[in-house]
């Protein structure tokens, strides 16, 4: 069994949003970012892989099984680090371990002491005390003193300052180092953990757009620049997002040779960055409608 | 072993591995059957993803330069000669062509680019 996670055809409705049948397939050993703008739905399909909330219809399977019908099994072996802080904030740190510590059948204090130690977390200090940072670091040593397979993290560098984003993504490539571990990780911000992730996949109103290795992503497309009149001659390349100002356009392509093919060094080619990726594939259809 | 990364490169970041690695083996600076570092340990340490050192090792294999034993890790291969002759003509090409770029871009003619390099090719 190579996939650590399996989503097919999942599918969720409110009144004002809907999954519409998303597929995620996640290899064992490898990091997948999943990002989009804020309500996408990845909130939503991260509540629905962790059982917290009911699917309408579709799959969800990890480690191979059922995620409803296995779901203490499977929480067993996932690590949780959600964005917002979900412990007592009147305990101290140390008896919110305490209290967490039974649930799991492999905890490993050992683990926690380790982190601990490394993350300075200050254990007699009550979690409403702590900072943003360290409420996260702390979250992230409780998910991982129980030797989880899989680890989710729903928005966990938001709020974050750069140092502790770079230290969280040493944290993470350490994990990494065994090769049957996986982490799935959400954010709306291109922050420093796209350097890190394996394969991206990218939510907009409740589809997924793409998902692929972070690599090819970057390799195939690219964004091109020129003026206004290459832009109405021919376009058929499907330019994805394509903004016009007075003096030119920009675009997104999905093939970056067949741009070089078709307009050589006329246009500027760039290459683009996750971020750019992400805004020209979910700007809203009204903001490229031209002006004229 | 050095690499070094540039993130604003326009060479995709596996094939800055790719290259770096082939020029220190050419160069003899990686020596046969000396032992490299595992793909989640490079990818560790280079900060990039585990799929970008794989895809750079199975590039370097595929070439021959680097062979992997499973389960064991992965060694410098013993380069033969032609291969290694192959590399050197090409990175000659690749610096020639610059060179003819350049001479091209401030109206150097063939004959005086020739007379040139013989001139260098003799010893100053």
């Amino acid at each position: 069994m190579n996939n650590i996670m399996e989503i097919t055809d999942l599918s969720k409705s409110y009144k004002d949003f809907s999954l519409k049948g998303i597929n995620i397939t996640l290899e064992k050993g490898y990091i997948m970012g999943f990002i989009g703008p804020n309500g996408s739905g990845k909130s939503t399909t991260i509540k629905l892989i962790m059982n917290l909330i009911k699917k309408d219809s579709g799959d969800i399977k990890i480690f191979g099984l059922d995620n409803e019908s296995n779901n203490l099994s499977i929480k067993e072996r996932i690590g949780f680090v959600y964005d917002e802080n979900y412990f007592y904030e009147e305990l101290t740190v140390k008896e919110m371990k305490e209290m967490v510590r039974p649930f799991y059948s492999r905890w490993d204090e050992k683990i926690f002491k380790r982190y601990a130690k490394d993350f300075e977390l200050p254990l007699n200090k009550e979690i409403k005390h702590l900072s943003k940072g360290m409420k996260m670091k702390f979250s992230l040593a409780i998910a991982l003193s129980h030797h989880a397979e899989l680890l989710i993290m729903d928005e966990p560098t938001s709020g974050l300052d750069p140092l502790i984003r770079s230290e969280l993504l040493d944290v993470l490539q350490s994990l990494l180092q065994d090769e049957n571990k996986s982490i799935f990780f959400s954010t709306h911000i291109t922050s420093d953990l796209d350097k890190i992730a394996d394969f991206i996949t990218l939510i907009n109103n409740g589809e997924i757009i793409l998902s692929k290795t972070k690599d090819e992503l970057l390799e195939e497309h690219c964004i091109v620049k020129g003026s206004k009149k290459q832009l109405n001659i021919d376009n058929p390349l499907n330019f994805i997002g394509i903004k016009q100002n007075d003096f030119g356009f920009e675009a997104l392509c999905r093939d970056k040779k067949a741009v070089i093919k078709q307009y050589g060094d006329s246009v500027i080619i760039e290459k683009p960055t996750l971020e750019d990726i992400t805004v020209f594939y979910t700007r809203r259809s009204d903001h490229h409608v031209s002006s004229n | 072993m050095n690499i070094i990364i540039s993130n604003s490169s326009d060479e995709p970041i596996y094939l800055q591995i790719v290259n770096q690695l082939k020029e220190q083996i050419v160069k003899g600076e990686l020596e046969e059957s000396q032992p490299l570092p595992s793909i989640r340990n490079l990818s560790k340490e280079l900060k990039v993803s585990v799929i970008t050192t794989k895809r750079a090792y199975d590039e370097l294999e595929n070439e021959g330069f680097i062979v992997t034993v499973a389960g064991k890790g992965s060694y410098v291969a013993a380069i033969n000669k032609n291969m290694f002759r192959e590399a050197k003509v090409k990175m000659i090409e690749e610096k020639m062509t610059e060179a003819i770029d350049t001479a091209k871009m401030v109206g150097l003619t063939l004959e005086e680019l020739q007379d040139m390099v013989k001139i260098i090719y003799k010893g100053w």
